[in-house]
């Protein structure tokens, strides 16, 4: 039983991985965090949704939609409420987030109802793989994870846009300087990272068969728990957070007990954070 | 070349620049000079469009530019070498250098322009593929220059290039200072170390709390007797 359990909390953790990921992007360019991350996260899954049962459309258009929705929401956030308070300090963008967290919340519920939505299943076969029975579904969530991180390294590693990021993360006026439009870094930056948890959100709705208006609440919260336990800074520990926290919650609920899934996670990051507070691959220094 | 007429800067209630008026000629050496907080680098981010001025103008090549963005400025063809360098301490050599042509978009003359500051900075070359945090505070001031002049500038604007140096890398630093400005670029040299600055400096201008106090040639200013008392320690 412990492999098939491995690999449902690899699949849950890569997706949080995903959340993870939004944001230490945010957190490493713009030195704010977002309260409002799990409802872009929702609202991806929600036109992943729709996007499904209403237009009938394949699940990798879905997600495509739900993507860019969940980007086009991250940019809007970043407009209204990071933009004309960019000078004001960590308070008030942080308040302004957790508003607009409600409100997208509240938002959802009125026009969609607050009652689970169903989101139909694809790849429901399972197949061998050395011994183990896998889902095909697992293996396409891995697969598509895996394949984001890939594409977000490339992104950040060889582009101009991405070396434009790192530098603004680590020192904006001196990019400024250089001729960086640094407003464009941080609208891409903000609208890169919300994209990433639309993806995760539309994922977790065909994963689990359902969305629903408050389903950003917990995953918002695991994915900055995931984000914090990597080192705050590093995609990287991201990743590994993301995926250490699904790992130990799966393991929990099939040898504890379901009930303990998020106090043993947590408690495994409390222990972590206490011994090495600068998370698992945290640095003194600031990167994305 | 560049002109600063009347500039007036000032952030939020405080102003600190008043009436500051200085020019810089095609392929001159300028020295400007002053004691702490005396306005030499907010003249400096004015020119850089990093601040606006609130009154007063600065034009570059007889175009007025003060209310430009910084990548318009670099566009223009005046890069800067920013206060303690400044250098992206989680990027490569090379991608600190490509950061200094952010603004071009010609792929073969960026890659002919590094393989240049290779050639004039051979450890630059070797230790290309190396975090910038990695260097030496005097390799980082040669890393520094040559990320500004990745912009192709005709008019470099450098803010404090001796400071915290090694007098070894002070003077290595003065030297490519020097050359740049034989080659044709004009400097704006931005400086506390008063002797060094004069030494290679054409002219040079006095700022105090935010005033051009006294403006001449790098000769007479060496000879001043404000000068000596005040910054020369002679």
């Amino acid at each position: 039983m412990l492999i098939p359990q491995l690999i449902n909390g690899l699949t849950q953790g890569s997706l949080y991985a995903l959340i993870a990921i939004g944001f230490v992007i945010i957190f490493g360019t713009m030195n704010l965090v977002t309260f409002a991350h799990g409802e872009v996260y929702m609202a991806g899954a929600f036109v992943g949704a729709f996007a499904m049962t209403l237009w009938h459309l394949p699940w990798f258009v879905a997600l495509v939609m739900g993507m860019a929705a969940a980007w086009v929401l991250g940019f809007l956030i970043e407009k209204v409420a990071f933009r004309p308070l960019r000078t004001a300090g960590h308070m008030p963008p942080l308040l302004i987030t957790i508003g607009l967290s409600i409100i997208l919340k509240d938002l959802a519920v009125v026009l969609f109802g607050a009652e689970n939505r169903p989101v139909p299943s694809i790849y429901e076969q399972t197949v061998r793989l050395a011994g183990v029975q896998v889902s095909v579904l697992q293996l396409v969530i891995l697969g598509l994870a895996g394949s984001l991180f890939l594409v977000l390294r490339l992104l950040i590693q060889g582009t101009k846009i991405g070396r434009a990021m790192r530098a603004t993360a680590q020192d904006h006026e001196a990019a400024y300087a250089m001729g960086v439009n640094v407003n464009r870094v941080f609208s891409i930056a903000f609208a890169l990272a919300s994209c990433l948890g639309g993806a995760a959100g539309v994922m977790i709705g065909i994963y689990y068969n359902a969305v629903y208006p408050t389903m950003g609440g917990t995953a918002g919260l695991k994915g900055f728990a995931a984000c914090i336990f990597g080192g705050l800074t590093s995609i990287p520990g991201a990743i590994l957070g993301g995926i250490i926290i699904g790992v130990v919650e799966n393991l929990t609920v099939q040898f504890l007990a379901s009930g303990y899934r998020d106090v043993v996670a947590f408690l495994v990051m409390v222990i972590v954070l206490v011994l090495r507070p600068q998370g698992l691959l945290g640095r003194k220094l600031r990167t994305v | 070349m560049l002109e600063l007429r009347g500039v007036c800067t000032r952030y939020g209630p405080v102003q600190v620049l008043w009436e500051v008026s200085l020019t810089v000629g095609e392929g001159e050496l300028v020295c400007l000079l002053g004691g702490n907080a005396s306005g030499k680098s907010t003249t400096m981010k004015t020119i850089l469009g990093l601040v606006h001025p609130v009154r007063g103008e600065v034009l570059f090549r007889g175009r007025p530019i003060h209310r430009d963005t910084p990548a318009q400025v670099v566009r223009a063809g005046i890069a800067p070498v920013l206060e303690s360098r400044r250098i992206f301490p989680q990027l490569t050599v090379y991608e600190n250098l490509l950061m200094g042509a952010y603004t071009r978009t010609d792929g073969p003359g960026i890659r002919q322009d590094i393989e240049a500051v290779y050639e004039r900075f051979p450890l630059l070359r070797e230790r290309r593929g190396q975090l910038g945090g990695t260097l030496s505070g005097g390799e980082q001031q040669m890393l520094a220059i040559a990320r500004a002049l990745l912009a192709r500038p005709r008019l470099l604007v450098m803010d404090e290039p001796s400071m915290g140096l090694s007098p070894l890398f002070v003077e290595k630093t003065f030297e490519v200072i020097q050359d740049l400005n034989r080659q044709g670029i004009a400097i704006l040299l931005v400086e506390q170390n008063a002797n060094m600055a004069l030494a290679i400096a054409h002219r040079g201008y006095v700022l105090q709390t935010g005033r051009i106090v006294l403006a001449d040639t790098a000769q007479n200013l060496v000879n001043h007797p404000m000068m000596r008392k005040a910054y020369l320690e002679l």
